[in-house]
Protein backbone atom coordinates (compact mmCIF):
# COMPACT_ATOMS: atom_id res chain seq x y z
CA UNK A 1 0.00 0.00 0.00
CA UNK A 2 2.98 2.29 0.58
CA UNK A 3 4.93 1.36 -1.92
CA UNK A 4 1.83 2.04 -4.61
CA UNK A 5 1.18 5.58 -2.97
CA UNK A 6 4.63 6.45 -3.26
CA UNK A 7 4.37 5.17 -7.02
CA UNK A 8 1.38 7.78 -7.53
CA UNK A 9 3.73 10.39 -6.49
CA UNK A 10 6.43 9.43 -8.61
CA UNK A 11 4.77 10.08 -11.69
CA UNK A 12 2.59 13.09 -10.14
CA UNK A 13 5.60 14.28 -9.26
CA UNK A 14 7.28 14.20 -13.14
CA UNK A 15 3.82 15.13 -14.51
CA UNK A 16 4.92 18.88 -15.55
CA UNK A 17 8.43 18.39 -17.21
CA UNK A 18 6.94 15.58 -18.80
CA UNK A 19 4.48 17.34 -20.30
CA UNK A 20 6.59 19.68 -21.77
CA UNK A 21 8.97 16.96 -22.85
CA UNK A 22 6.35 15.28 -24.93
CA UNK A 23 4.64 18.95 -26.24
CA UNK A 24 7.72 20.43 -26.69
CA UNK A 25 10.20 18.21 -27.77
CA UNK A 26 9.13 14.79 -28.65
CA UNK A 27 6.31 15.55 -30.65
CA UNK A 28 8.15 18.69 -32.17
CA UNK A 29 10.99 15.99 -33.06
CA UNK A 30 8.62 13.09 -34.49
CA UNK A 31 7.01 16.61 -36.61
CA UNK A 32 10.03 17.33 -37.55
CA UNK A 33 10.72 13.86 -39.24
CA UNK A 34 7.42 13.66 -40.70
CA UNK A 35 7.50 17.39 -42.47
CA UNK A 36 10.93 16.63 -43.60
CA UNK A 37 9.10 13.85 -46.00
CA UNK A 38 6.61 16.20 -47.16
CA UNK A 39 6.71 19.32 -49.25
CA UNK A 40 5.06 21.83 -47.39
CA UNK A 41 5.46 25.64 -47.25
CA UNK A 42 2.96 26.15 -44.61
CA UNK A 43 -0.19 26.56 -47.07
CA UNK A 44 -2.51 24.34 -48.26
CA UNK A 45 -1.99 20.82 -47.23
CA UNK A 46 1.47 18.68 -47.22
CA UNK A 47 2.16 16.09 -49.71
CA UNK A 48 4.07 12.94 -48.94
CA UNK A 49 7.69 13.40 -51.00
CA UNK A 50 9.25 10.35 -48.98
CA UNK A 51 13.10 11.46 -49.28
CA UNK A 52 12.88 13.62 -51.95
CA UNK A 53 13.60 16.58 -49.78
CA UNK A 54 16.98 14.51 -48.44
CA UNK A 55 18.62 13.82 -52.38
CA UNK A 56 17.71 17.57 -53.07
CA UNK A 57 19.47 18.47 -50.07
CA UNK A 58 22.48 17.24 -51.17
CA UNK A 59 22.16 18.82 -54.79
CA UNK A 60 21.28 22.26 -53.74
CA UNK A 61 24.82 23.75 -53.68
CA UNK A 62 23.47 26.60 -50.57
CA UNK A 63 23.24 23.37 -48.17
CA UNK A 64 26.92 21.98 -49.58
CA UNK A 65 28.22 25.75 -48.88
CA UNK A 66 26.32 25.36 -45.82
CA UNK A 67 28.30 21.89 -44.62
CA UNK A 68 31.44 23.30 -45.89
CA UNK A 69 30.93 26.45 -43.45
CA UNK A 70 30.36 25.01 -40.41
CA UNK A 71 32.80 22.04 -40.91
CA UNK A 72 35.75 24.80 -41.69
CA UNK A 73 34.39 26.69 -38.60
CA UNK A 74 34.38 23.19 -36.55
CA UNK A 75 37.62 22.75 -37.84
CA UNK A 76 39.12 26.14 -36.55
CA UNK A 77 37.09 26.63 -33.18
CA UNK A 78 37.09 22.69 -31.72
CA UNK A 79 40.53 21.93 -30.97
CA UNK A 80 42.17 25.58 -30.31
CA UNK A 81 39.11 26.04 -28.06
CA UNK A 82 40.03 23.02 -26.55
CA UNK A 83 43.62 23.91 -26.09
CA UNK A 84 43.78 27.14 -24.64
CA UNK A 85 41.26 26.06 -22.35
CA UNK A 86 42.94 23.09 -21.13
CA UNK A 87 46.42 25.58 -20.96
CA UNK A 88 44.38 28.44 -18.67
CA UNK A 89 42.96 25.82 -16.26
CA UNK A 90 46.94 24.39 -15.89
CA UNK A 91 48.34 27.57 -15.43
CA UNK A 92 45.10 28.75 -13.02
CA UNK A 93 44.88 25.41 -11.22
CA UNK A 94 47.80 26.14 -8.02
CA UNK A 95 48.23 30.12 -9.20
CA UNK A 96 47.41 32.63 -6.06
CA UNK A 97 44.56 35.45 -7.30
CA UNK A 98 42.66 32.20 -9.49
CA UNK A 99 39.33 33.51 -8.84
CA UNK A 100 40.18 37.49 -10.02
CA UNK A 101 41.44 35.72 -13.44
CA UNK A 102 38.29 33.08 -13.05
CA UNK A 103 36.74 36.11 -13.06
CA UNK A 104 37.62 37.96 -16.23
CA UNK A 105 37.59 34.76 -18.63
CA UNK A 106 34.60 33.78 -17.34
CA UNK A 107 32.70 37.23 -18.26
CA UNK A 108 32.50 36.98 -21.96
CA UNK A 109 30.35 33.82 -21.37
CA UNK A 110 27.41 35.29 -19.53
CA UNK A 111 27.06 38.01 -22.28
CA UNK A 112 24.42 37.04 -24.91
CA UNK A 113 25.39 36.27 -28.93
CA UNK A 114 24.27 39.19 -30.09
CA UNK A 115 26.37 41.82 -27.63
CA UNK A 116 29.36 39.90 -28.17
CA UNK A 117 28.64 39.93 -31.65
CA UNK A 118 27.89 43.96 -32.09
CA UNK A 119 31.27 44.19 -30.11
CA UNK A 120 33.28 42.27 -32.46
CA UNK A 121 31.46 43.90 -35.87
CA UNK A 122 33.70 46.64 -34.89
CA UNK A 123 36.88 45.31 -33.12
CA UNK A 124 36.92 43.39 -36.63
CA UNK A 125 35.87 46.80 -38.30
CA UNK A 126 38.57 47.29 -41.49
CA UNK A 127 39.21 50.96 -40.71
CA UNK A 128 38.49 51.34 -37.00
CA UNK A 129 38.31 48.05 -35.23
CA UNK A 130 41.20 47.67 -33.17
CA UNK A 131 42.73 44.88 -34.70
CA UNK A 132 43.61 46.58 -37.46
CA UNK A 133 44.92 50.05 -35.76
CA UNK A 134 47.19 47.30 -33.76
CA UNK A 135 48.54 45.95 -37.09
CA UNK A 136 48.87 48.89 -38.63
CA UNK A 137 51.71 49.50 -36.04
CA UNK A 138 53.53 46.96 -37.61
CA UNK A 139 52.97 48.05 -41.27
CA UNK A 140 50.80 45.53 -41.74
CA UNK A 141 47.41 46.36 -43.81
CA UNK A 142 44.88 43.91 -42.06
CA UNK A 143 42.02 42.35 -43.96
CA UNK A 144 38.44 43.40 -43.79
CA UNK A 145 37.68 40.66 -41.14
CA UNK A 146 34.17 39.79 -41.50
CA UNK A 147 33.39 41.28 -44.98
CA UNK A 148 36.11 39.33 -46.63
CA UNK A 149 35.20 35.51 -47.92
CA UNK A 150 38.24 34.11 -46.75
CA UNK A 151 38.52 35.32 -43.26
CA UNK A 152 34.83 35.62 -42.37
CA UNK A 153 34.99 31.97 -40.97
CA UNK A 154 38.20 32.47 -38.92
CA UNK A 155 36.53 35.81 -37.22
CA UNK A 156 33.85 34.23 -36.20
CA UNK A 157 36.25 31.26 -34.74
CA UNK A 158 37.99 33.70 -32.76
CA UNK A 159 35.07 35.44 -31.50
CA UNK A 160 33.62 31.80 -30.15
CA UNK A 161 36.68 31.05 -28.72
CA UNK A 162 36.77 33.68 -26.91
CA UNK A 163 33.28 33.75 -25.85
CA UNK A 164 33.24 30.43 -24.61
CA UNK A 165 37.02 29.93 -23.60
CA UNK A 166 35.99 30.58 -19.95
CA UNK A 167 33.10 27.87 -20.21
CA UNK A 168 35.59 24.86 -21.01
CA UNK A 169 38.11 26.69 -18.71
CA UNK A 170 35.86 26.04 -15.77
CA UNK A 171 35.23 22.85 -16.59
CA UNK A 172 38.50 21.78 -16.80
CA UNK A 173 38.95 23.40 -13.23
CA UNK A 174 36.77 21.56 -11.62
CA UNK A 175 38.32 18.35 -13.11
CA UNK A 176 41.86 19.34 -12.20
CA UNK A 177 40.60 19.37 -8.90
CA UNK A 178 38.49 16.02 -8.82
CA UNK A 179 42.28 14.55 -9.07
CA UNK A 180 43.30 13.20 -5.59
CA UNK A 181 46.70 14.56 -4.43
CA UNK A 182 48.16 11.31 -3.45
CA UNK A 183 49.19 10.47 -7.40
CA UNK A 184 51.27 13.46 -7.45
CA UNK A 185 52.81 12.56 -3.98
CA UNK A 186 53.80 9.29 -4.91
CA UNK A 187 55.11 10.32 -8.28
CA UNK A 188 57.55 13.11 -6.23
CA UNK A 189 58.95 10.18 -4.28
CA UNK A 190 59.77 8.76 -7.49
CA UNK A 191 61.42 11.80 -8.62
CA UNK A 192 59.23 12.04 -11.50
CA UNK A 193 59.97 15.75 -13.96
CA UNK A 194 56.53 17.89 -13.73
CA UNK A 195 56.08 17.43 -17.61
CA UNK A 196 56.23 13.21 -16.99
CA UNK A 197 54.11 14.04 -14.09
CA UNK A 198 51.45 15.49 -16.43
CA UNK A 199 51.71 13.42 -19.28
CA UNK A 200 51.71 10.28 -16.63
CA UNK A 201 49.11 11.66 -13.73
CA UNK A 202 47.08 14.83 -15.22
CA UNK A 203 46.27 14.01 -18.54
CA UNK A 204 45.19 10.88 -18.08
CA UNK A 205 42.95 11.39 -15.44
CA UNK A 206 41.59 14.17 -16.77
CA UNK A 207 40.72 12.55 -19.70
CA UNK A 208 37.00 12.10 -18.62
CA UNK A 209 36.75 15.53 -18.43
CA UNK A 210 38.49 16.29 -22.08
CA UNK A 211 35.71 13.85 -23.51
CA UNK A 212 32.77 16.00 -21.79
CA UNK A 213 34.44 19.19 -23.51
CA UNK A 214 35.20 17.37 -26.80
CA UNK A 215 31.68 16.34 -27.03
CA UNK A 216 30.07 19.44 -26.07
CA UNK A 217 32.03 21.14 -28.10
CA UNK A 218 30.91 19.42 -31.26
CA UNK A 219 27.31 19.72 -30.43
CA UNK A 220 28.16 24.06 -29.89
CA UNK A 221 29.84 24.24 -32.84
CA UNK A 222 27.66 22.58 -35.18
CA UNK A 223 24.76 24.69 -34.25
CA UNK A 224 27.05 28.23 -34.87
CA UNK A 225 24.05 31.22 -36.27
CA UNK A 226 23.60 33.71 -33.78
CA UNK A 227 26.86 35.37 -34.37
CA UNK A 228 26.67 34.79 -37.93
CA UNK A 229 23.16 36.18 -38.40
CA UNK A 230 24.02 38.95 -36.18
CA UNK A 231 27.49 40.25 -38.01
CA UNK A 232 27.42 39.51 -41.35
CA UNK A 233 23.69 37.60 -42.31
CA UNK A 234 25.76 34.68 -43.86
CA UNK A 235 27.40 36.98 -45.66
CA UNK A 236 29.65 38.16 -47.47
CA UNK A 237 27.83 36.43 -50.27
CA UNK A 238 27.78 32.67 -48.61
CA UNK A 239 31.05 33.25 -46.50
CA UNK A 240 29.35 32.59 -43.29
CA UNK A 241 26.17 30.49 -44.06
CA UNK A 242 26.27 27.85 -41.49
CA UNK A 243 24.15 24.72 -41.57
CA UNK A 244 21.55 26.45 -38.85
CA UNK A 245 21.57 29.19 -40.88
CA UNK A 246 20.45 27.12 -43.84
CA UNK A 247 17.47 25.68 -41.76
CA UNK A 248 16.52 29.33 -40.96
CA UNK A 249 16.48 30.57 -44.24
CA UNK A 250 14.70 27.99 -45.43
CA UNK A 251 12.20 28.11 -43.53
CA UNK A 252 11.52 31.95 -42.09
CA UNK A 253 12.62 33.24 -45.57
CA UNK A 254 11.86 30.98 -48.27
CA UNK A 255 9.09 29.25 -46.70
CA UNK A 256 9.99 26.04 -47.76
CA UNK A 257 8.99 24.09 -44.43
CA UNK A 258 9.84 20.95 -45.60
CA UNK A 259 13.11 21.39 -46.90
CA UNK A 260 14.29 23.05 -43.76
CA UNK A 261 12.86 20.15 -41.58
CA UNK A 262 15.26 18.18 -43.57
CA UNK A 263 18.42 20.14 -43.51
CA UNK A 264 17.49 20.09 -39.77
CA UNK A 265 17.02 16.39 -39.88
CA UNK A 266 20.29 16.30 -41.82
CA UNK A 267 22.21 18.59 -38.82
CA UNK A 268 20.63 16.27 -36.10
CA UNK A 269 22.36 13.16 -37.51
CA UNK A 270 25.38 14.93 -38.33
CA UNK A 271 25.80 15.51 -34.05
CA UNK A 272 24.77 12.01 -33.64
CA UNK A 273 26.96 10.48 -35.76
CA UNK A 274 29.94 12.55 -35.13
CA UNK A 275 29.35 12.26 -31.09
CA UNK A 276 28.75 8.29 -31.50
CA UNK A 277 32.27 8.60 -33.37
CA UNK A 278 33.29 9.56 -30.41
CA UNK A 279 32.27 7.33 -27.57
CA UNK A 280 33.45 5.03 -30.12
CA UNK A 281 37.10 6.11 -30.13
CA UNK A 282 36.92 7.05 -26.20
CA UNK A 283 37.65 4.10 -25.14
CA UNK A 284 41.28 4.40 -26.18
CA UNK A 285 41.80 7.19 -24.27
CA UNK A 286 39.56 8.15 -22.16
CA UNK A 287 40.20 6.43 -18.74
CA UNK A 288 37.80 6.57 -15.79
CA UNK A 289 39.18 6.11 -11.90
CA UNK A 290 38.76 3.00 -10.03
CA UNK B 1 43.64 24.82 4.44
CA UNK B 2 45.87 27.92 2.31
CA UNK B 3 47.84 28.24 5.74
CA UNK B 4 48.58 24.87 5.15
CA UNK B 5 50.04 24.82 1.90
CA UNK B 6 51.78 27.84 2.01
CA UNK B 7 53.79 26.16 5.53
CA UNK B 8 54.18 23.47 3.25
CA UNK B 9 55.86 25.87 0.44
CA UNK B 10 57.88 27.29 2.97
CA UNK B 11 59.65 23.90 4.24
CA UNK B 12 59.97 22.73 0.53
CA UNK B 13 61.48 25.96 -0.32
CA UNK B 14 63.71 25.79 2.35
CA UNK B 15 64.84 22.16 1.55
CA UNK B 16 65.81 23.38 -2.14
CA UNK B 17 68.78 24.52 -3.34
CA UNK B 18 68.71 28.51 -3.60
CA UNK B 19 68.69 28.74 -7.23
CA UNK B 20 66.14 26.63 -7.77
CA UNK B 21 64.16 28.27 -5.35
CA UNK B 22 64.78 31.22 -7.81
CA UNK B 23 64.06 29.29 -10.60
CA UNK B 24 60.42 28.51 -9.64
CA UNK B 25 59.66 32.16 -8.26
CA UNK B 26 60.86 33.27 -11.66
CA UNK B 27 58.16 30.84 -13.06
CA UNK B 28 55.49 31.62 -10.62
CA UNK B 29 55.93 35.45 -11.89
CA UNK B 30 56.21 34.82 -15.52
CA UNK B 31 53.12 32.52 -15.34
CA UNK B 32 51.15 35.90 -13.78
CA UNK B 33 52.09 38.11 -16.23
CA UNK B 34 50.70 35.86 -18.92
CA UNK B 35 47.62 35.62 -17.09
CA UNK B 36 47.53 38.81 -16.83
CA UNK B 37 47.57 39.99 -19.98
CA UNK B 38 45.46 37.09 -20.87
CA UNK B 39 42.88 38.01 -18.75
CA UNK B 40 43.30 42.13 -19.91
CA UNK B 41 42.56 40.60 -23.78
CA UNK B 42 39.44 38.34 -22.02
CA UNK B 43 37.64 41.92 -20.32
CA UNK B 44 39.67 44.21 -23.21
CA UNK B 45 36.47 44.20 -25.34
CA UNK B 46 34.16 44.98 -22.35
CA UNK B 47 35.99 47.95 -21.52
CA UNK B 48 36.83 49.23 -24.81
CA UNK B 49 33.21 49.30 -25.74
CA UNK B 50 32.29 50.77 -22.28
CA UNK B 51 34.79 54.19 -22.64
CA UNK B 52 33.56 54.16 -26.60
CA UNK B 53 30.20 54.75 -25.32
CA UNK B 54 30.93 58.16 -23.98
CA UNK B 55 32.96 59.41 -26.92
CA UNK B 56 31.79 61.08 -29.45
CA UNK B 57 31.49 60.39 -33.01
CA UNK B 58 34.52 62.20 -34.64
CA UNK B 59 36.37 60.40 -31.46
CA UNK B 60 35.19 56.42 -31.92
CA UNK B 61 36.50 56.84 -35.87
CA UNK B 62 39.74 59.15 -35.46
CA UNK B 63 43.03 56.81 -35.85
CA UNK B 64 45.13 56.66 -34.10
CA UNK B 65 42.20 55.68 -31.60
CA UNK B 66 42.40 57.04 -28.16
CA UNK B 67 41.46 55.07 -24.85
CA UNK B 68 40.24 57.77 -22.23
CA UNK B 69 37.58 59.37 -23.67
CA UNK B 70 39.03 63.37 -24.21
CA UNK B 71 35.07 64.23 -22.67
CA UNK B 72 32.02 62.40 -21.97
CA UNK B 73 29.28 62.49 -23.40
CA UNK B 74 26.30 61.30 -21.77
CA UNK B 75 24.06 61.59 -24.42
CA UNK B 76 25.29 58.73 -26.13
CA UNK B 77 23.04 56.83 -23.30
CA UNK B 78 20.15 58.80 -23.13
CA UNK B 79 19.86 59.00 -27.03
CA UNK B 80 20.00 55.19 -27.59
CA UNK B 81 17.23 55.37 -25.01
CA UNK B 82 15.34 57.39 -26.60
CA UNK B 83 15.78 55.48 -30.08
CA UNK B 84 14.93 52.49 -28.70
CA UNK B 85 12.49 51.22 -26.19
CA UNK B 86 15.50 49.50 -23.83
CA UNK B 87 13.12 49.77 -21.22
CA UNK B 88 10.49 48.25 -22.27
CA UNK B 89 12.60 45.59 -23.76
CA UNK B 90 14.67 45.19 -20.04
CA UNK B 91 11.23 44.30 -18.79
CA UNK B 92 10.70 41.95 -21.09
CA UNK B 93 13.45 39.80 -20.54
CA UNK B 94 13.20 40.17 -16.62
CA UNK B 95 10.10 39.22 -16.18
CA UNK B 96 10.28 36.46 -18.98
CA UNK B 97 13.22 35.13 -17.28
CA UNK B 98 12.05 35.27 -13.43
CA UNK B 99 8.71 33.43 -14.20
CA UNK B 100 10.71 30.76 -16.53
CA UNK B 101 13.30 30.24 -14.27
CA UNK B 102 11.15 30.06 -11.18
CA UNK B 103 8.69 27.60 -12.71
CA UNK B 104 11.79 25.61 -13.96
CA UNK B 105 13.17 25.41 -10.78
CA UNK B 106 9.89 23.73 -9.27
CA UNK B 107 9.29 21.76 -12.35
CA UNK B 108 12.79 20.61 -12.72
CA UNK B 109 13.28 19.51 -8.87
CA UNK B 110 10.27 17.83 -8.39
CA UNK B 111 11.10 15.74 -10.94
CA UNK B 112 14.55 15.21 -9.82
CA UNK B 113 13.27 14.11 -6.42
CA UNK B 114 10.90 11.41 -8.24
CA UNK B 115 13.60 10.24 -10.26
CA UNK B 116 16.30 10.08 -7.83
CA UNK B 117 14.52 8.94 -4.65
CA UNK B 118 10.88 7.32 -5.49
CA UNK B 119 10.91 4.08 -7.24
CA UNK B 120 7.95 3.69 -9.88
CA UNK B 121 7.28 1.52 -13.37
CA UNK B 122 9.13 2.56 -16.35
CA UNK B 123 11.18 5.19 -14.10
CA UNK B 124 14.76 4.51 -15.94
CA UNK B 125 12.51 4.20 -19.70
CA UNK B 126 11.43 8.00 -18.63
CA UNK B 127 15.05 9.08 -17.46
CA UNK B 128 16.82 7.67 -20.26
CA UNK B 129 14.22 9.92 -22.80
CA UNK B 130 14.89 13.04 -20.63
CA UNK B 131 18.53 12.42 -21.09
CA UNK B 132 18.26 11.87 -24.85
CA UNK B 133 16.68 14.77 -25.39
CA UNK B 134 19.50 16.65 -24.86
CA UNK B 135 21.11 15.51 -27.83
CA UNK B 136 18.64 17.07 -29.88
CA UNK B 137 19.63 20.60 -31.61
CA UNK B 138 16.96 22.85 -30.69
CA UNK B 139 16.85 24.04 -34.04
CA UNK B 140 15.81 20.60 -35.46
CA UNK B 141 12.25 21.38 -32.74
CA UNK B 142 12.12 25.25 -34.10
CA UNK B 143 10.03 24.54 -36.67
CA UNK B 144 7.77 22.28 -35.67
CA UNK B 145 7.43 24.67 -32.17
CA UNK B 146 6.91 27.40 -34.47
CA UNK B 147 3.71 25.85 -36.58
CA UNK B 148 2.98 24.37 -32.99
CA UNK B 149 2.63 27.87 -31.20
CA UNK B 150 0.69 29.09 -34.76
CA UNK B 151 -1.89 26.95 -33.97
CA UNK B 152 -2.23 27.23 -29.96
CA UNK B 153 -2.19 30.84 -30.94
CA UNK B 154 0.99 31.96 -29.05
CA UNK B 155 2.83 33.54 -32.10
CA UNK B 156 4.13 36.80 -30.83
CA UNK B 157 3.02 37.06 -27.58
CA UNK B 158 5.20 36.17 -24.66
CA UNK B 159 3.50 32.39 -24.13
CA UNK B 160 5.36 31.44 -26.41
CA UNK B 161 9.07 31.50 -25.27
CA UNK B 162 7.68 31.51 -21.92
CA UNK B 163 5.71 28.20 -21.64
CA UNK B 164 8.19 25.66 -23.61
CA UNK B 165 11.15 26.74 -21.60
CA UNK B 166 9.29 26.92 -18.44
CA UNK B 167 8.23 23.33 -17.63
CA UNK B 168 10.83 21.61 -19.89
CA UNK B 169 14.39 21.78 -18.81
CA UNK B 170 15.90 18.20 -19.41
CA UNK B 171 19.18 19.37 -18.53
CA UNK B 172 18.04 20.40 -15.13
CA UNK B 173 16.39 17.70 -14.01
CA UNK B 174 19.23 16.17 -14.48
CA UNK B 175 21.61 18.66 -12.94
CA UNK B 176 19.05 18.13 -9.83
CA UNK B 177 18.65 14.46 -9.87
CA UNK B 178 22.55 13.70 -9.60
CA UNK B 179 22.60 16.64 -6.42
CA UNK B 180 19.34 14.82 -5.00
CA UNK B 181 21.16 11.17 -5.17
CA UNK B 182 23.50 12.40 -2.96
CA UNK B 183 21.34 12.75 -0.17
CA UNK B 184 21.86 9.99 2.52
CA UNK B 185 18.15 7.87 2.16
CA UNK B 186 17.95 7.95 5.98
CA UNK B 187 17.59 12.30 6.03
CA UNK B 188 14.01 11.41 4.48
CA UNK B 189 13.37 8.52 6.55
CA UNK B 190 12.08 10.03 9.59
CA UNK B 191 9.80 11.71 7.64
CA UNK B 192 8.20 8.57 5.81
CA UNK B 193 7.61 7.02 9.54
CA UNK B 194 5.59 10.16 10.50
CA UNK B 195 3.63 9.57 7.52
CA UNK B 196 4.68 12.14 5.40
CA UNK B 197 3.85 11.95 1.49
CA UNK B 198 6.44 12.39 -1.19
CA UNK B 199 5.02 15.75 -1.58
CA UNK B 200 5.41 17.04 1.93
CA UNK B 201 8.77 15.43 1.74
CA UNK B 202 9.97 16.89 -1.61
CA UNK B 203 8.48 20.49 -0.20
CA UNK B 204 9.91 20.10 3.64
CA UNK B 205 12.84 17.76 3.72
CA UNK B 206 14.78 17.77 0.12
CA UNK B 207 13.85 21.30 -1.07
CA UNK B 208 16.34 22.75 2.02
CA UNK B 209 18.87 20.45 1.22
CA UNK B 210 19.05 21.36 -2.65
CA UNK B 211 18.58 24.76 -1.95
CA UNK B 212 22.46 25.38 -2.66
CA UNK B 213 22.50 23.45 -6.50
CA UNK B 214 19.05 25.14 -7.07
CA UNK B 215 20.80 28.22 -6.44
CA UNK B 216 22.99 27.53 -8.90
CA UNK B 217 21.35 25.88 -11.46
CA UNK B 218 18.41 29.23 -11.26
CA UNK B 219 21.22 31.47 -11.83
CA UNK B 220 22.70 29.61 -14.57
CA UNK B 221 19.10 29.01 -16.10
CA UNK B 222 18.75 32.65 -16.17
CA UNK B 223 21.36 33.82 -18.20
CA UNK B 224 20.24 31.41 -20.30
CA UNK B 225 17.04 32.51 -20.92
CA UNK B 226 18.02 36.15 -21.02
CA UNK B 227 20.13 35.38 -23.61
CA UNK B 228 17.86 33.56 -25.31
CA UNK B 229 17.88 34.41 -29.14
CA UNK B 230 16.94 32.30 -32.08
CA UNK B 231 13.46 31.43 -30.32
CA UNK B 232 12.66 35.13 -29.76
CA UNK B 233 13.71 35.91 -32.94
CA UNK B 234 11.26 33.48 -34.92
CA UNK B 235 8.39 33.77 -32.20
CA UNK B 236 8.06 37.45 -32.05
CA UNK B 237 8.06 40.60 -34.65
CA UNK B 238 6.01 43.30 -32.80
CA UNK B 239 9.44 45.49 -31.29
CA UNK B 240 6.99 46.31 -28.21
CA UNK B 241 7.96 42.13 -27.27
CA UNK B 242 11.42 42.21 -28.21
CA UNK B 243 13.39 41.12 -25.14
CA UNK B 244 16.92 42.57 -24.73
CA UNK B 245 18.95 40.78 -27.07
CA UNK B 246 16.46 41.01 -30.52
CA UNK B 247 15.82 44.72 -29.65
CA UNK B 248 19.48 45.25 -29.96
CA UNK B 249 20.30 43.36 -32.63
CA UNK B 250 17.60 45.63 -34.17
CA UNK B 251 19.04 48.45 -33.28
CA UNK B 252 22.45 47.66 -34.86
CA UNK B 253 20.26 47.13 -38.03
CA UNK B 254 19.29 50.72 -37.89
CA UNK B 255 22.36 52.72 -36.61
CA UNK B 256 24.54 50.25 -38.16
CA UNK B 257 27.49 52.99 -38.75
CA UNK B 258 26.73 55.48 -35.37
CA UNK B 259 29.23 53.55 -33.26
CA UNK B 260 29.08 55.81 -30.58
CA UNK B 261 25.38 54.94 -30.07
CA UNK B 262 25.95 51.20 -30.89
CA UNK B 263 28.20 51.49 -28.33
CA UNK B 264 26.28 52.43 -25.78
CA UNK B 265 23.51 50.62 -26.61
CA UNK B 266 25.33 47.19 -26.70
CA UNK B 267 26.44 48.66 -23.08
CA UNK B 268 23.19 49.12 -21.92
CA UNK B 269 22.14 45.51 -23.07
CA UNK B 270 25.70 44.27 -21.30
CA UNK B 271 25.69 45.84 -18.04
CA UNK B 272 22.58 43.91 -15.95
CA UNK B 273 23.67 40.93 -16.71
CA UNK B 274 27.32 41.87 -16.15
CA UNK B 275 25.84 43.27 -12.72
CA UNK B 276 24.34 39.50 -12.31
CA UNK B 277 27.34 37.93 -12.66
CA UNK B 278 29.41 40.04 -10.29
CA UNK B 279 26.84 39.09 -7.63
CA UNK B 280 26.20 35.11 -7.91
CA UNK B 281 29.57 34.81 -9.57
CA UNK B 282 30.37 31.71 -7.36
CA UNK B 283 27.03 30.02 -7.71
CA UNK B 284 27.56 30.50 -11.86
CA UNK B 285 30.52 29.05 -11.93
CA UNK B 286 29.98 26.03 -9.67
CA UNK B 287 26.81 25.26 -11.66
CA UNK B 288 29.12 24.89 -14.58
CA UNK B 289 31.75 22.86 -13.54
CA UNK B 290 28.93 20.48 -11.94
CA UNK B 291 27.63 20.16 -15.63
CA UNK B 292 31.33 18.71 -16.11
CA UNK B 293 32.59 16.87 -13.13
CA UNK B 294 29.08 15.04 -12.84
CA UNK B 295 28.29 14.67 -16.66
Amino acid sequence: MHNRSRRKWGYLLIAPQLIGLIAFSFIPLLFAFGLSLTDWNGFGSPEFVGIENFILQFQNPAFKTALENTLYYSLLYIPTSIFLALLVALALNNSKGKSVYRFCFFAPVVTSSVSISVIWMWIYNAEIGIINQFLANFGINGPDWISSTTWVIPSIAILSIWWQLGYNMVIFLAGLKGISKTYYEAAEMDGASPIRKFFTITLPLLSPTTFFVAIMSVITSFQVFDQAFVMTNGGPGKGSYTLVFHVYDSAFRKFDFGASASAAVILFVFILIFTLIQFAGSKRWVHYEG
Amino acid sequence: MRAKTTELDRVNEQTQTQSQTRRVRGGRILLHIILIVASSLMVAPFLWMVLSSFKTFAEIVSVPPTLIPSQFIWENFTNSLQAMPFGRAYFNSFYISILVVGTQMITASMAAYAFAKLSFPGREALFLLFLSTMMVPMQVTLIPLYLIMEWLGWLNTHLSVIVPNAIFNAFGVFLLRQFIRGIPDDVEEAAVIDGANPMRIYWHVILPLVRPALAAFGIFAFIQIYNNFIQPLVFLSSPELYTVPLLLNYFKGLYAADWALLMAGTTISVVPVLLVYVFAQRQIIEGIALTGSKG
